[in-house]
């Protein structure tokens, strides 16, 4: 027998559950990627992954093929990735430099870098007298509607209408100031890789695992405690050998919190939940040591920023901040990971580290570390996560219940000034997930 | 001859004990200061300071070795195997004190669950002489899919 298709949006969406279907259903998928990807803000990429004239990256919407672009005027174009004489795919590489213009590779059809027709072969005669030319919008690449660029981090949005992009940000571009501001120079470069790794999931699944405080002494027990037992040791060995106290790597303890940070604890960490479904986790690894490192790095900074600004800056407490619905950054390691559906079941991660730049090289190494132990495709972390998300999806997929709960200190959250922010000791609240279905069903129902 | 039949047992030996599961035997090939090593890239030079897959020495290998072995790693609890065979091998380099520098390229099947999966590529081993055979200074693992999305994560050494 078919299933009945929903019918109403929204009543799939309560204040505190959400019907199955809204992860597992492919109708609904595709109104997801209309009114919700393809209209709002979603992350293009750092405009220092195309330094020069020419060079551009690939990328994806909702279901629309994009290319980021540098253009001679040194400004970014996003277009879409297609020839408008036949619909032929302009670039086939994922990234690369195009050169002096767009060529493309069926008819020879030539675009400037901003995507306007530069020239046809043979264009005065078999064109002259049609409707065809340089003349005609329709014989350009598509530029995407609106492109915003925020302290080098590009956004672009596929409607014409609606917010501007700090307007869509609002608060959330903490993420962005708190990154940027961690490096002498106020601003930050990418470092030229990308991890992309697929999630066998629906991608809401991975954006509410983002800020879920109670998960990761679950989840992560198994790695939290090897890495915690090779800490110890490594703390005993050195302090053995120079009759200190060990300075073990960093990346020991960021992989042990997972561990020795205890439920309990987790719920002493506050969650701050934003309109539009974005939210801040505050920080919980205290990453601010005093170590020679460290010392040397802050050494740096109070002089660039003097005193004050300094400790305001580092004082910035935050773990992870979700841009709802496409982005998840860590802050103050400097990365991100940009989250692209693939389909109802499938949604790739671009996983990207940043250097703060004028900060020193044990700074970027600190990070690095971080980087490729929980965020490469050998992920000691996220491994445990995508088994999760899978195993989600699966029982989503089945009829052995309608709703998906979020009722953890449901009724307990506290507004303020427009945010809803978890209250004393409820670090592990549903607050999160039930803010970023709200904004879905905003989104979902307003069918503009 | 010798060398290039030695090399070859050493990383028949090295697949063997990683289809096996025998981690420990696995990571007792390295030498103290061994580094295993897979980049995104193979342009990479070095392992150092750079964006890595795996970059891991012998106190990350046993986080990893013992993660697995956790009963709480949940995504070892299903049925899990890899099947290595590993060929062209060539020395391209022999001090004479014995240690080498050997290629190698390698194929992988794993069975994860009802799925199966190939992985392929090449391997490039710095050994150094020891006492009844080599130990690992250096093994840099190419993925011939490094730069692709990645469809699974990698649990352990390939």
């Amino acid at each position: 027998m078919l299933r009945e298709p929903i019918s109403d949006l929204s009543k799939c969406v309560e204040p505190d559950r959400v019907r199955r279907e809204v992860y597992t259903d492919p109708q609904i998928f595709e109104l997801e990627m209309q009114r919700i990807h393809e209209r709002v803000w979603i992350y293009c990429g750092h405009e220092s992954q195309i330094p020069k004239t020419g060079d551009y990256y690939t990328l994806q919407i909702g279901r629309q093929p994009l290319l980021m672009v540098r253009g001679s005027d040194g400004s970014i174009s996003v277009l879409y990735n297609r020839c408008p004489h036949r619909g032929n795919m302009m670039c086939g590489d994922r990234h690369g430099n195009t050169g002096e213009f767009f060529r493309c590779s069926y008819h020879a059809w030539t675009f400037r870098h901003d995507g306007k027709l530069r020239s046809i072969p043979m264009m005065e005669s078999g064109y002259a007298g049609t409707r065809f030319g340089k003349d005609n919008p329709d014989c350009s690449m598509k530029k995407a509607a609106r492109v915003e660029n925020y302290r080098g981090f590009v956004f672009a949005s596929l409607s014409p209408q609606g917010p501007s992009l700090l307007e869509f940000l609002g608060e959330s571009k903490v993420a962005f100031d708190d990154m940027c501001d961690r490096a002498p120079e106020g601003e930050v470069e990418v470092v030229p890789n990308c991890f992309r790794v697929i999630q066998h999931s629906n991608w809401k699944i991975f954006l509410e695992n983002q800020l879920d405080a109670l998960h990761p002494s679950v989840v992560h027990q198994s790695t939290g405690r090897a890495a915690h037992d090779v800490e110890k040791q490594l703390a005993s060995k050195t302090k053995k050998n120079r009759g200190e106290k060990g300075q073990v790597p960093l990346s020991y303890h960021m992989l042990s919190a997972f561990a020795t940070v205890t439920i309990d604890k987790w719920d002493s960490f506050q969650t701050l939940n934003y309109p539009g479904g974005h939210c801040v986790l505050a920080g919980y690894m205290g990453l601010r040591p005093q170590d020679p490192d460290t010392r040397a790095y802050d050494k740096i900074m109070i002089k660039k920023y003097g005193q004050k600004r300094f400790e305001e800056i580092v004082g910035v407490n935050i773990h992870h901040v979700l841009i709802y619905p496409g982005l998840s950054v860590q802050s103050p390691l400097q990365q991100l990971r940009a989250v692209r559906p693939l389909g109802v079941d499938r949604t790739l991660t671009e996983i990207w580290h940043f250097r703060l730049k004028g900060a020193p090289e044990a700074i970027y190494r600190r990070s690095l570390a971080y980087y490729n132990l929980v965020n490469s495709p050998a992920t000691l972390i996220n491994a445990d996560d995508l088994e999760n998300f899978w195993k989600c999806h699966q029982g989503l997929s089945s009829d052995g219940g309608d709703w998906v709960s979020f009722g953890r200190h449901f009724g307990r959250d506290l507004e303020k000034d427009g945010h809803i922010e978890t209250g004393p000791n409820m670090g592990t609240s549903e607050a999160p997930m039930r803010g970023q279905m709200k904004a879905w069903a905003q989104y979902m129902g307003n069918g503009r | 001859m010798k060398s290039q039949h030695a090399v070859e047992q050493f990383l028949y030996k090295q697949a063997d004990l990683l289809d096996g599961k025998r981690w420990q035997d696995w990571i007792d090939l390295f030498a103290p200061d061994g580094i295993y090593w897979m980049p995104p890239d193979a342009s990479y030079k070095t392992w150092d300071g750079q964006p890595a897959i795996f970059a891991e020495d012998k106190n990350l290998m046993t986080v990893r070795m013992n993660r697995v072995l956790h009963p709480d790693a949940w995504s070892q609890r299903p049925l899990w195997g890899t099947n290595h065979v590993v060929s062209n091998v060539v020395i391209e380099k022999e001090s004479k004190a014995g240690d080498v520098v050997a290629r190698s390229r390698f194929h992988m099947m794993e069975l994860r669950r009802d799925d199966v999966r190939h992985f392929a590529g090449s391997y490039q081993h710095h050994l150094k002489k020891a006492k009844g055979g080599y130990q690992i200074k250096l093994q840099r693992v190419d993925m011939t899919n490094a730069q692709a999305a990645y469809d699974y994560v990698l649990q352990v050494w390939v």
